[in-house]
């Protein structure tokens, strides 16, 4: 049995259909590399897995654990939901970290609150605070960001900001870190710190889904690959399979398309 | 210069006492107005249509109309129409009248810039919170809120600075208030009539006031400067 599986995914958004019946595996420790022009769904399938859309049909599972089906209500409810989203990270396009808080407290902000749920909060709160800010802090040094913990947001350069975004992802140790295009809000330059950061996870042998465009870095860092084109699956294999063996047409002229 | 002299305590004493009231009703209509304001912005941005419109309907009414006759129908409407009044009678009727509508009329013009600051702190930072595993009061307070207040003090600012001079319009149904102390003066007032300067030297108390508030929002403004939203 397969760490991820998602089985059947269908995503509708009134008559748009923007996924139609997705099913994929991933193992753990893997990297999954996802590609496909603008507008193929890449987007919404993480958001899928991230719970922030609710497919129409499918299933979804981790390590055995039934997360989703949409055909049992009991996985859909909210506080429940709440809880299940910690087994995914995602980092987004456009960072979203929170502008009133440095560096550190944004790493730090969710794991704080999520402690006040321990029943040792209260006679340990202390000790609790301490470990947060040493884990968040040791985070903010593995993407090299030792100096730049108590800068704001808006004090740091795209790259810096997706770093912490991807710290403050980390901090919640999540069992599947999902990404959503790290690099393309940045400038060309920015991109090799944060693409160097995602290679140092899967080194640490982190489960990761990266939508990506970055087309050597899919080719290089991934274990699978898959090519999506208008809400399906298009073709999935190693990167060896998809990137040197084409097999759909799409691929092919995708592929060609990005010069590859 | 004699004379003005003699005068100048007497009218003063007079302003004072209508700056009171202003200052009482400038109060007041903000106490009520600002929570007021928060929950028509709710309902204007409800889900339920009906409630949705009904807000946005009255938000139209009282936005589109003049303050002066609002005062005017909320005063004088009820004893009109249905020969009741709910207000009691002397000063304190006439200024429980003027706070209502003031808290009306405020709380509508509020409640957009609730709505303008609620709606511009971007849908990302919630997803953000979501992914975290954080709950929605979690996420209302400590992520969006802040963004919000930064985003509604400067035009909040605005609205308070013209309150204090709106409170001026409470004197069409004769509130006390400190151009009705000033103009009093003209007619006759704690011994002295004829006098024009009484009422042109309220505005002072409207410069000096709104200079203080100037200060002190600016200083808010200033303290949500460390970051941008
Ligand atoms: N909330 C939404 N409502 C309606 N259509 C949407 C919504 N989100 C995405 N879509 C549509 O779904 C399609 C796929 O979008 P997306 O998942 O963002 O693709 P990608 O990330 O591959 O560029 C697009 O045609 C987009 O317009
Ligand atoms: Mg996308």
């Amino acid at each position: 049995m397969a760490f991820l599986e998602i089985q059947n995914l269908v995503k509708h958004f009134g008559s748009t259909h923007v996924l139609e019946d997705i099913s994929f595996t991933l193992e753990k420790g893997q990297v999954l590399a996802i590609i496909g022009s603008s507008g193929s769904g890449k987007t919404t399938l993480l958001r899928c897995i991230n719970f922030l859309e609710t497919p129409n049909y499918g299933k979804m599972r981790l390590n055995g654990e039934t997360l989703f089906d949409a055909e049992d209500q009991a996985t859909l409810k909210e506080d429940e939901i709440r809880k299940k989203r910690l087994h995914f990270g995602l980092v987004f396009q456009s960072f979203n970290l929170f502008p009133q808080y440095t560096a550190l407290k944004n790493v730090m902000l969710a794991k704080e609150l999520l402690a006040k749920e321990r029943p040792d909060y209260k006679a340990n709160k202390k000790a609790i605070h301490q470990e947060i800010e040493e884990q968040a802090k040791g985070l903010l040094v593995r993407m090299g960001l030792e100096d730049r913990m108590m800068n704001y947001p808006q004090q740091l350069s795209g790259g810096q900001q997706q770093r912490v975004s991807i710290a403050r992802a980390l901090a919640m140790e999540p069992d599947i870190l999902c990404f959503d295009e790290p690099t393309s809000a940045l400038d060309p330059e920015l991109t090799g710190e944060v693409l160097k950061v995602i290679r140092g996870l899967k080194n640490s042998d982190s489960t990761m889904i990266v939508v990506t465009h970055e087309m050597e870095f899919a080719k290089h860092v991934a274990d699978k690959v898959i090519f999506m084109a208008d809400g399906v699956i298009e073709e999935w294999g190693t990167p060896e399979e998809v990137f040197e063996h084409p097999q759909s047409p799409k691929t092919q002229a995708f592929l060609n398309k990005e010069n590859f | 210069m004699q004379q003005f002299l003699e005068q100048l305590p007497i009218v003063v004493d007079a302003l004072n006492d209508g700056f009171l009231q202003t200052l009482k009703l400038f109060a007041v209509t903000l106490m009520g107005a600002l929570p007021l304001g928060l929950l028509i912005s709710f309902c204007s941005m409800s889900k339920f249509l009906p409630l949705k419109y009904l807000t946005k309907t009255v938000i139209w009414i009282v936005r589109g109309s003049p303050l002066m006759l609002q005062l005017m129908i909320i005063f004088y409407g009820p004893g009109l129409l249905f020969d009741f009044n709910p207000w009691g009678g002397g000063e304190n009727g006439r200024f429980i009248a003027s706070a209502v509508a003031f808290i009306l009329n405020y709380a509508c013009y509020f409640s957009e810039i609730y709505r303008s600051g609620i709606e511009g702190v971007p849908k990302g930072q919630q997803e953000a919170g979501q992914v975290l595993g954080m709950t929605k009061s979690q996420i209302f307070f400590k992520v969006t809120l802040l963004q919000m207040v930064k985003r509604i003090v400067p035009p909040m600012s605005n609205e308070i600075i013209t309150l204090v001079k709106d409170t001026s319009l409470a004197r069409i149904i004769s509130l006390q208030e400190v151009i009705w102390a000033g103009e009093a003066f003209m007619k006759g007032s704690r011994g002295l009539s004829g006098l024009v300067w009484p009422l042109f030297f309220t505005a002072i108390y409207y410069l000096l006031f709104n200079g203080v508030l100037t200060i002190l929002l600016g200083k808010l403004e200033k303290k949500l400067s460390y970051f941008q939203a």
